[in-house]
């Protein structure tokens, strides 16, 4: 098989998969499929010669952000509704409105000259790293400290108690004095 | 492989994930649709990083990934506290500042 087969076979998975997470009636489905989403995408990575990346991007997304979807799908489902509510009459607008862009973005596309890949070696994680710890480094640490910041947010936001000034009723749905 | 189907490849995903924006009500539906607008801007990236060659495109992809993890991090935290508080998480019911 050569690059470009393999290419075309990813690409239409990846389309595919993209179509089932936003019309899938199962939410924990469309979850699921988005996870068949960021694989394939790692894949992309790779016949991009970014190794490092799909690396990445198996660890961070597939791994850490769809167990924690679906741990709030799991947190936030109610018994008697499963399915997902798709407000049908702005499927027709959403179709519409989607379907302009893309053809506005093809158009420009096609009318753009691009240039041919050069040929290009796989970048190996060191030099990634390298760039990371000098010419990156003030940005690398802004990034962790953004890092720390949404999980501190995430926590603060997540705990069960100092609801402030919120009704009553609050404490008395989720069971508490 | 050319630029041009990768590219055609990452609007139509874009585009796919703009449909999904609007039509579902559901808060982590919607979370879903941006994951998918976010993962073709990425590809993008990266193609161009290819493109330009050198180490810098790669890097800010990283960026790009840590960025959108955060993202995920707050807005489900949001969504629960959402949750946790309406008992339901379908945005249109999520109107208080409107009245």
């Amino acid at each position: 098989m050569t690059e470009s087969s393999i290419f075309f076979a990813v690409a239409a998975a990846i389309l595919v998969s993209a179509a089932k997470v936003v019309s899938s009636r199962d939410l924990v489905h469309a979850v699921l499929w988005l996870g068949v989403v960021l694989v394939l995408t790692a894949g992309m990575f790779l016949l991009l010669s970014a190794p490092f990346l799909a690396g990445i991007q198996l660890l961070l997304y597939t791994g850490g952000v769809i167990t924690l979807m679906l741990f709030g799908v799991m947190l936030t489902r109610r018994h008697r509704e499963i399915g997902v509510e798709v407000d049908s009459s702005r499927r027709l607008p959403g179709a519409l409105g989607a379907l302009a862009l893309f053809g506005a973005m093809a158009c420009a596309i096609f009318r753009t000259e691009l240039p041919a890949w050069p040929a290009s070696e796989p970048i190996p994680a060191v030099e990634i790293g390298r760039a990371f710890l000098t010419d990156h480094l003030i940005a690398f640490e802004a990034l962790s400290v953004l890092l720390l910041a949404a999980m501190i947010g995430a926590i603060v936001l997540g705990r069960q108690r100092d609801f402030g000034d919120e009704p009553e009723t609050v404490y008395r749905r989720s069971g508490r004095p | 492989m050319t630029m041009q189907t990768l590219l055609l490849l990452t609007s139509a995903l874009f585009c796919m994930g703009i449909y999904g924006l609007v039509t579902r009500r559901n808060a982590i539906a919607l979370l879903l649709s941006a994951e998918l607008m976010i993962n073709a801007v990425t590809i993008n990236l990266v193609a161009f990083a290819r493109l330009a060659g050198g180490v810098t495109g790669q890097v800010f992809a990283v960026f790009t990934i840590a960025l959108t993890v955060a993202e995920v991090v707050v807005g489900l935290a949001i969504v629960i506290l959402l949750f946790r508080w309406r008992r339901e998480i379908a945005i249109d019911s999520a109107n208080e500042l409107r009245h």
